[in-house]
């Protein structure tokens, strides 16, 4: 598998991506994807950050960043600008995920979003054997510290799309740096949808 | 560093007021080298007491423009000119009238940032330079950098309005009034009428006092001088004051004071919605934008660079925005060197990058 800046779900959406289209990349970072994507996609990109030291560092980087929350970001852009909009580890940290995500089909074509599986076996483990809240590789933080604030699996992710009749072009399944094509649910560290509106 | 120093001559300038002056002035230097191609120049637009001194020894955004620094002078060709209404070589309320061979004082036409963006296109005409690469500026340099994207879309590749705002409010107008009350409060301004005899200094230092509270914060002011006495009956913040006031008074002219502050209040990009809104003023923009805010800047707040960037985002424009920490209030946006110069530095390379890619 590919890497892009030592993530592969980077390099996943690197390939799901058509070259020369419009991005948007929500919960930026400090701009390596969009960087990337300029450069190889040649896209035209746009990024959404809340933490100024990263959007420095992305506009730095000759991104176009602009600074603020993510949910009322994508209110402010007119509906289908964009070809994507990317939502990358970032969905389980958003206060009202379903606003983000709704968000994202209204702007643009389609949405890819990459989050960390719940339902990945050793979180399972984790909680049925200590009795607490889990602590695994994939989730490293205390209760207390975690940034994620809504816990979702493949199956959740699934189910909701069925039911917002979301058409899910793509899925892939990591685990690691492979790709996990049975059991996603149990396997899959990271799990990458394409989604439109059916 | 190469630097030219220039004055340039038009034989007239039709301003927003309906009348024409003729002829006009503009002072202007420039720095760094102009390309084969003319792609890499830059127009620094200065804030309200600026001049077209902006880089080298006492330049007012020395810390920004020179080799190696945010505008960097071995790579782009930086323009700085004196805004029109000035007093610093650029033709203002201090020039003679050559209708009357006596200066204009307050019969001079009063003058928008509008105009002023006006007669610096002529300059750029002037200079044989179709297409900026940029154009950037703080407070009110931040106005005339917005007015340019909007006035001449396709002359300006990029914009970076910095501290800046669309319109001023209540509270902006509001301190520049109290400038120009003491200025005219003073019984030296006798109407404007003083250039042959003593200028309103008493007023024009009150009135740059005021601006100097505004431009710093609560903080900044605590850290600087808390409650420090200078002498027995006089505290540290008082005789800084006065200092500045003092010095002010040496290099400005208390009727471009009144001019220019005037351009500013009544300065709105949408010109009151004649426009349309903010946001129909940028369909048809396709400069890019790096707008830059500061967290404890009260006299620019951060919301109405929020306000610009929404419009522009609202019609798909290209923007970067960042709101930087600061406790120096509004001067941060010449205080706040290294972080500025991190985000000016990407956001040009980038900005020249495309704009080769495309020609």
């Amino acid at each position: 598998m590919r890497e892009v800046y030592g993530r592969s779900d980077y390099a996943i959406i690197g390939e799901l991506i058509e070259p020369r289209t419009r991005v948007l990349d929500l919960g930026c970072g400090e701009g390596e994807l969009l960087a990337w994507l300029k450069e190889n996609k040649q896209v035209d990109g746009r990024g959404v950050e809340l933490t100024g030291a990263r959007v420095q560092k992305a506009i730095a980087r000759g991104v176009s960043v602009y600074q603020g929350d993510l949910e009322s970001a994508v209110d402010d852009y007119p509906e289908q600008v964009f070809d994507y909009a990317i939502l990358t580890q970032t969905l389980q940290e958003t206060r009202d995920p379903l606003r983000v995500l709704r968000g994202m089909l209204r702007v643009a074509r389609r949405g890819i979003v990459a989050f960390p599986n719940f339902g990945h076996w050793p979180v399972r483990l984790s909680h049925l054997w200590s009795g607490r809240a889990p602590k695994t590789k994939l989730f490293p933080h205390e209760w207390y510290d975690s940034p994620n604030i809504h816990f979702l699996t493949v199956f959740d992710f699934e189910a909701l799309a069925t039911s917002e009749k979301w058409r899910v072009e793509r899925r892939i399944f990591l685990s690691g740096k492979r790709e996990v094509r049975m059991l996603p649910n149990v396997r899959a560290e990271i799990a990458v949808f394409l989604v439109s509106k059916s | 560093m190469i630097t030219e120093a220039g004055t340039a001559r038009f034989d007239e300038l039709s301003l927003d007021c309906g009348t024409t002056l003729a002829p006009v002035e503009v002072a202007y230097e420039s720095y760094g080298e102009l390309n084969r191609d003319r792609s890499n120049a830059i127009l620094a637009l200065h804030a309200f007491s600026g001049d077209a001194h902006a880089a080298g020894e006492g330049g007012w955004w020395n810390s920004m423009i020179g080799p190696g620094k945010a505008f960097d002078t071995d790579r782009y060709f930086v323009l700085c000119s004196n805004v029109l209404g000035g007093c610093r070589g650029t033709t203002g309320p201090g020039s003679i009238n050559p209708e009357t061979g006596c200066p204009w004082a307050m019969t001079f036409p009063s003058v928008s940032i509008a105009d002023m963006v006006r007669l610096q296109k002529k300059l750029i005409d002037h200079l044989g330079i179709e297409r900026l690469l940029a154009v950037a500026g703080g407070s009110m340099g931040g106005m005339q950098a917005l007015e340019w994207a909007v006035t001449y879309p396709e002359s300006v590749a990029a914009a970076l309005p910095i501290a800046t705002t669309a319109r001023h409010s209540a509270q902006q107008i509001a301190f520049n009034e109290v400038g120009r009350q003491a200025i005219m409060a003073d019984p030296d301004w006798c109407n404007g009428n003083y250039y042959s005899g003593k200028p309103p200094g008493r007023g024009l230092s009150v009135a740059r006092m005021v601006g100097h509270i505004t431009y710093m914060s609560d903080e900044s002011m605590r850290e600087k001088f808390g409650r420090r006495l200078r002498k027995p009956d006089q505290f540290e913040v008082e005789s800084y004051l006065q200092y500045r006031g003092s010095k002010f008074v040496d290099r400005f002219d208390a009727n471009s004071y009144i001019y220019i502050t005037r351009a500013m209040d009544s300065f709105d990009l949408t010109q009151a919605g004649s426009r349309g809104s903010l946001a129909s003023l940028f369909e048809t923009v396709r400069t890019r934008f790096l707008v830059i805010s500061f967290t404890s800047d009260w006299l620019y707040p951060s919301y109405q660079s929020q306000e610009i960037v929404s419009a522009l985002r609202s019609r798909n424009c290209d923007v970067a925005y960042c709101n930087l920490e600061s406790r120096y209030g509004h001067d941060a946006f010449l205080v706040e060197v290294d972080e500025q110069t991190d985000l000016v530095r990407g956001f040009l390379a980038s900005t020249f990058k495309e704009n080769a890619a495309r020609a």
